[in-house]
């Protein structure tokens, strides 16, 4: 997700824009001149300014230059292997409640692993240790409601 | 003299113990592999606290970021990859003593050094808190305001990184923070209706996304690290002693360095790292050993980010200022925990007080032994598949955050901030600024508004209180500093330019 410095300094602009914008429609306090508008204001007014410095190139001369090893396969895969984890996290909100914890949290391990270039061998005992032991820590000892759903923990 | 025996039957309490031996062990463990920081060991640990007493969960703060501290020198040392960015400034160092058959003198010396600079920082700690305390009483809402400031500024001046970029960062954290209807006159802000974001955005899911999820995902895109070589160690403390006596002055230089800069709110044990090792490097009697595996900058940055880690703690516990991202994790669990930052702390929960002292000593004292123990396991614990720690990770931060509130919606925000973070730091937004704008962000604005309806919209106030005039001389330059550096720069290499056409 490189992107150039004019598109992360043009979404900076437009989010300030959209920052005060939105503080000035907010309702002021009667009685009082600074309210609950100001602080967006500012935030937004500063946003827009940086954002139009880092769209200009000003600041990079400080700026360490990238020195990550080059990593395996093409760049889409790398991309779409970049979104598995915040995937996996939605998959979670969406299913912990109706299938439970234990299986939800197994596949979360499970498809992890493998993205990861885990073999079979590592992955499938992973997915059933690692969620047990967690439900465990957490379920038992610091007493969080993890959802039981189809397969309730042993204890 | 009572309140230091309480504080001692306070830590002596078998559920403290417990709680300090297993954190620093999880400190360890976490602090070596790479690409997990002790912001990140700390933030997962957040949820166990809330299960832990008072003094308990503190203990599992402090030990277990100092330990993740030292053991971030590790991998530096022996891959040549950080643990932790506190160990990024002198990781080549490190590793050139390494390939030059030192590891074990690499290695004493981040353990070593990284135990005496923890020890002197919490001293300091101990001196200058309860006398900032006096002072602190007089503040005001101007002061607050200053202070806040200065913290997010010097958030801002991290080392290699844009400057305009950091500042962005910070107030893309404080736009995050403005969320809800936690502000002074309790309208509901940027909510689009939803109730989920009335409370406004919880630290701790934005800490987890932007510094846990965020590595996750990095890991998916780059190379697994090689693996390490098993490797016997020689003795590992032999020649501490010998390097303390010869670098002595480099390390009391390390640890006022990173003492001055820990008690400064925002800047931590990173930029305390790489501002000790080019001071180190500037003033050396052998400045081109450097880099070459030479052992000075070592002990003088190992000393330096483990001191400011203590001293880290003096904004935080007196004015709930975070003094980097660890501390921001730990003011949430101090007020969690009833010991409310304040000046007041040091007299009303003296005993307290004393605790967390005695915590930190004793941290930096076990770390010793446990720590040679950790570098002889190391190769076995660097050895744990990538594929199988990271999907671990990932689960802790879903029901880490689940803990926290009891509700999905943070499981949610930790991906939303875990994308966040990685977009950012792909291209070169500190997340440490937007951190510290998330926490400190209603604070700002509380003091910032209730100044001026003090004043009545006027903004001379704010200058002409002693100390606050301070504070804001402190604020404006830490803003014109990158100006003035680059200024300078330009101009020098004008002259440099210049120089051989004359």
């Amino acid at each position: 997700m490189q992107l150039s410095d004019r598109i992360t300094g043009g979404v900076l602009v437009a989010l300030g824009g959209a920052a005060a914008w939105y503080g000035s429609h907010l309702p002021a306090v009667p009685g009082q001149d600074v309210g609950p508008a100001a602080f967006p204001m500012v935030i937004g007014f500063g946003l827009i300014a940086c954002g139009a410095l880092v769209a200009l190139g000003i600041g990079q001369s400080f700026e360490a230059p990238d020195t990550g090893q080059p990593p395996p396969g093409s760049r889409l895969m790398r991309g779409l292997r970049v979104l598995v984890p915040p995937l996996l996290l939605i998959f979670y909100v969406l299913a912990v409640e109706r299938i439970g914890f234990l299986p939800t949290a197994a596949i979360m391990v499970f498809c992890g692993a493998l993205t990861l270039g885990a073999r079979l061998s590592l992955a499938a005992p992973m997915a059933v240790v690692a969620p047990l032991l967690v439900h465990l820590a957490f379920y038992k000892l610091l007493r969080v409601p993890l959802p039981d759903g189809l397969i309730p923990a042993p204890w | 003299m009572e309140p230091v025996l309480e504080g001692f039957r306070l830590v002596l309490a078998t559920d403290v113990l417990i709680a300090i031996f297993a954190s620093a062990v999880y400190g360890l463990v976490v602090g070596s592999l790479p690409g997990l920081s002790a912001t990140m060991a700390t933030a997962l640990l957040v949820p166990v606290t809330f299960w832990l007493s008072p003094i308990a969960a503190i203990a599992t703060i402090i030990t277990a970021s100092a330990m993740a501290i030292f053991s971030g020198d590790i991998p530096g040392a022996l891959l040549r990859i950080p643990g932790t960015p506190a160990s990024a400034a002198y990781t080549d160092e490190a590793y050139a003593m390494t390939r030059k058959g030192q590891a074990e003198l690499a290695l004493g010396a981040g353990l070593w050094f990284s135990a005496i600079g923890g020890i002197v920082g919490t001293l300091s700690l101990m001196l200058l808190a309860p006398a900032l305390a006096e002072v602190a009483l007089s503040f005001s809402t101007y002061e607050y305001f200053w202070l806040a400031l200065l913290g997010l500024m010097c958030a801002t001046l991290v080392a290699r990184s844009s400057p305009i970029k950091a500042i962005a960062s910070m107030l893309l954290g404080l736009l995050i923070a403005c969320i809800g209807i936690e502000n002074p006159a309790g309208t509901p802000r940027f909510t689009f209706g939803l109730t989920d974001l009335l409370g406004g955005i919880e630290p701790i899911p934005a800490l987890v996304g932007v510094f846990a999820v965020s590595e996750v995902m990095r890991a998916m895109a780059s190379a697994e690290p090689p693996k390490m070589p098993k490797r016997k160690f020689g003795s590992i403390l032999a020649n501490q002693w010998m390097l303390t006596k010869k670098y002595q002055f480099q390390m009391w230089r390390g640890n006022v360095i990173g003492i001055i800069i820990g008690v400064l709110p925002g800047a931590g044990a990173d930029m305390a790292a790489w501002v000790s090792y080019a001071m180190s490097k500037k003033f050396s009697k052998e400045p081109e050993k450097f880099g070459t595996g030479h052992p000075e900058g070592l002990v003088e940055a190992g000393a330096s980010n483990n001191a400011s880690l203590a001293s880290g703690w003096v904004p935080s516990l007196l004015f709930g200022i975070p003094g980097d991202t660890i501390t921001a994790i730990a003011i949430g669990v101090l007020y969690m925990k009833g010991l409310n930052p304040g000046p007041t702390l040091f007299t009303e929960r003296a005993s307290s007080m004393y605790a967390l002292y005695i915590i930190f000593i004793l941290a930096n004292i076990i770390m010793i032994p446990l720590g040679l123990i950790m570098i002889r396991l190391a190769s076995t614990v660097l050895r744990a598949p990538r594929s199988a720690v990271m999907p671990v990770i990932l689960l802790l931060c879903a029901v880490g955050a689940f803990a926290t509130g009891n509700n999905l919606f943070s499981v949610l925000l930790v991906g939303v901030f875990g994308i966040l973070g990685f977009v950012m730091e792909k291209n070169g937004y500190p997340v440490a600024a937007l951190v510290l704008g998330i926490v400190m962000g209603s604070m700002l604005e509380q003091s910032f508004v209730s100044s001026l309806i003090k004043s009545d919209g006027d903004v001379l106030p704010f200058f002409e209180r002693p100390v606050s005039s301070i504070l804001a001389a402190l604020s404006i330059s830490a803003l014109l500093w990158p100006l003035a550096a680059w200024l300078w720069t330009r101009f020098s290499r004008h002259r440099r330019a210049g120089a051989p056409a004359q």
